[in-house]
């Protein structure tokens, strides 16, 4: 038997060991498929077919002189990546990877497949990531110069725009449900259809407004290469730099993860065993499976439709948000509050 | 006369941006597997131009002397002031004493050198020409800036059929016997 | 632990709130602010009340202080950090908090009661807050939601009536 407390430790460990490690292999994906849809290869020096190259990426990123310029405000340049980046790593605590580990010789209850089982899981999900806009936020305001000053500014509205797309197209998927808690929007999901199928609106405005929500191509106005340099990263250099860039693929990740526990069943798929929580461990593996198979999945979605889609205009996309993506999320949860007391009914 | 083009009426669904995306998204999806145009760069050297100008060599002719004869010419028209020319005058007992002189070092700086190849149409005995080497990479300044042997290495030999060192005392031109001049006098 | 937690998360918001109004820089201050209201989450968090702690850190922390970040963000840090201290500012924020510590005063020395708790200890306090919201006091909801709607409306036409 090994204490609650220890076991507690050990998922966390094994959480954010593999997300970090599917976070750095994202980048590695991210630079092998964008040369595939260009007819390139893409790194492939490192290691059989470039496999290492993430570890090459880290060892250099660590070894890298750390600029720090003089005009900016030293506190709050060195607070802001490690702002940026916490939020998606403590958001992951609460999205259910499995059903539950059944493992006798170690505890007597099934160990559950998610780290917190909150009952207002999606809530503390916003309300941590929300916190995320300060670290970009004050990266653009402490490095003191023009053109991440510009990306903080942009981003500090596109993000709040774009949370409330966030916030209020998931209402419906919990009028649905019946439940704030992730594990229990799975479990309706393994018994019913997936959401993604009931909700297809719902799921259509989450999935782009996540697009907005983590800096991504056609919305990385924050950063806008070609007008901003680096936008709020630029002054940034070494493992400061690098956390911002973790912190962009960790909160993509988070981002894939709520789709697939939202809108695409979670850990389940619409068959036995695997529409019921596991009753071995294998299952329970296999679950686990299943869920990181569904976010590498969106993972790819987001980096495909990066490199498809040129950039929005700023007017655009504050157009989309304020005036198409609010109303149609608070048409959605009309009809859907219709169609639910009806069939309740 | 302005010419007036009108804008494509849209339909809604057209205005949704999505069939333009959707189109786009299948459009790099089908790239994904196509045949890759990388080339492994170290390994695989692009082909080049037969009159690529990379960096400047010396050559030697079929008998292994060194061509140059320290006229400076190359020097005198190089744009950068990249060669620098130290000549020497030949004994009078070598073989082919009518060379008067030889370059003692011959120094091309590679860093200044802008690879016009003045040098090679400027020169007057065929003697430095311009390689296919593009990648000239060195740890220090002094590294590449080419001295005489480096050069001559890079230049190697060339395969040539002005044989002038052994017209002293030969025979006139239209003499029989005399060695056929294939191409003297091209760059007159 | 529940006592560590709660003494370290109150002492943390005193802290926090001195802080905010004792740094010169606008910026300091709006960052402590936000540090405040996470503390003040975990507070609510100890009363098994999830659900004001989420809504507390999304709204407050992670929304409106944004939009005051964003806007402290474009005045000029410098000027107010020089500002000096006028006479009538000084005297009437004495006289406010004069005001209102006499308020706490007479509200702590009332007996207090005990709150109201409810319903399953994990629901996170979603239904003690929602039920009454929409179910007993309906009415005042809503007449708070036309009011915010009539503020939005009175902004917007402001902004806006210079462009005519």
């Amino acid at each position: 038997m090994i204490p609650l407390l220890l076991i507690h430790l050990i998922k966390i460990a094994c959480v954010i060991g593999v997300m970090l490690g599917i976070v750095a292999y994202t980048v590695l994906a991210e630079r092998k498929i964008c040369a595939w849809m260009q007819d390139r290869i893409g790194p492939n020096r490192v290691g059989p077919f470039g496999l290492l190259q993430p570890v090459a990426d880290g060892l250099k990123f660590i070894f890298k002189e750390d600029v720090l310029p003089h005009h900016v405000n030293k506190v709050y340049f060195t607070l802001a990546p490690m702002i940026a980046m916490i939020p998606a790593l403590i958001t992951i605590a609460v999205v259910p990877w499995g059903s539950q580990l059944v493992i006798p010789s170690v505890s007597h209850d099934p160990i559950p497949g998610v780290i917190a089982n909150l009952n207002v899981g999606i809530l503390f999900v916003f309300a941590i990531s929300s916190l995320g806009v300060y670290g970009i936020v004050l990266a653009g305001w402490s490095s003191n110069s023009k053109y991440p000053f510009l990306g903080g500014i942009r981003s500090s509205a596109q993000m709040i725009s774009y949370e409330v797309c966030l916030g209020l197209s998931v209402v419906p998927v919990f009028m649905q449900v019946g439940s704030l808690n992730l594990m229990k929007v799975v479990e309706y999901q393994a018994q019913h259809t997936w959401l993604g199928f009931t909700q297809p609106l719902s799921c259509f405005i989450f999935l782009v407004s996540a697009f907005a929500e983590t800096n991504r191509l056609p919305f990385d106005l924050p950063e806008a290469e070609q007008e901003l340099v680096g936008g709020y990263h630029t002054e940034y250099s070494s493992m400061k730099f690098a956390m911002f860039f973790l912190g962009e693929y960790a909160a993509m990740f988070m981002a894939s993860a709520l789709m697939a526990t939202l809108f695409f069943g979670g850990w389940s798929l619409p068959f036995a065993p695997f529409n019921a929580p596991a009753q071995t461990l294998t299952v329970g593996l296999i679950h686990i499976g299943i869920f990181l198979a569904k976010v590498c999945g969106f993972l790819f979605f987001f980096i495909w439709v990066r490199w498809t889609i040129p950039r929005f205009r700023y007017d655009q996309l504050m157009t989309l948000g304020w005036k198409i993506f609010i109303p149609l999320t608070l048409l959605n949860i009309l009809i859907s509050g219709v169609v639910l007391a009806v069939i309740t009914k | 006369m302005t010419m007036q083009v009108e804008r494509p009426k849209l339909t809604i669904w057209e205005r949704t941006y999505l069939p333009q995306i959707l189109h786009g998204l299948w459009l790099t999806l089908k790239h994904i597997p196509q045949r890759k145009f990388t080339r492994q760069y170290p390994e695989e050297k692009p082909p080049l131009h037969g009159a690529y100008r990379g960096a400047p060599t010396l050559v030697k002719d079929p008998e292994g002397r060194v061509k140059c004869v320290s006229c400076q010419l190359c020097e005198f028209v190089c744009p950068p002031k990249a060669i620098r020319i130290t000549p020497r005058a030949r004994p009078e007992d070598v073989p082919d004493a009518n060379v008067e002189k030889e370059p003692e070092d011959f120094v091309i700086d590679m860093l200044r050198c802008i690879y016009c190849g003045y040098c090679e149409e400027v020169c007057p005995e065929e003697a430095i020409f311009l390689k296919q080497d593009f990648a000239i990479a060195g740890y220090t300044r002094e590294e590449l800036r080419f001295h005489k042997e480096k050069l001559l290495e890079l230049g190697g030999v060339q395969p040539d059929s002005i044989w002038k060192w052994k017209f002293k005392g030969a025979p006139p031109l239209d003499a029989p016997g005399a060695p056929k001049r294939e191409g003297a006098g091209r760059k007159g | 632990m529940y006592d560590i937690l709660f003494w370290f998360f109150s002492i943390a918001m005193l802290v926090c709130g001195l802080l905010v109004i004792a740094n010169r820089n606008p910026v300091a201050s709006a960052l402590f602010l936000v540090l405040l209201f996470v503390f003040l989450a975990g507070l609510f968090v100890l009363l098994e009340a999830f659900f004001i702690a989420a809504i507390q850190v999304l709204v407050y922390a992670g929304a409106i202080m944004v939009l005051f970040l964003f806007v402290i963000m474009l005045l000029d840090i410098k000027a107010s950090e020089r500002r000096k201290f006028r006479a009538l500012g000084v005297v009437g924020g004495i006289a406010v908090a004069v005001a209102f510590v006499w308020e706490l005063v007479i509200i702590l020395t009332r007996p207090l009661k005990p709150l109201a708790t409810g319903g399953d200890e994990l629901s996170g306090g979603l239904e003690q807050v929602v039920k009454p919201l929409f179910a007993n006091y309906m009415l005042p909801f809503e007449v708070t939601a036309l009011l915010l709607l009539v503020a939005m409306i009175g902004v917007v036409l402001l902004s806006k009536r210079e462009l005519k």
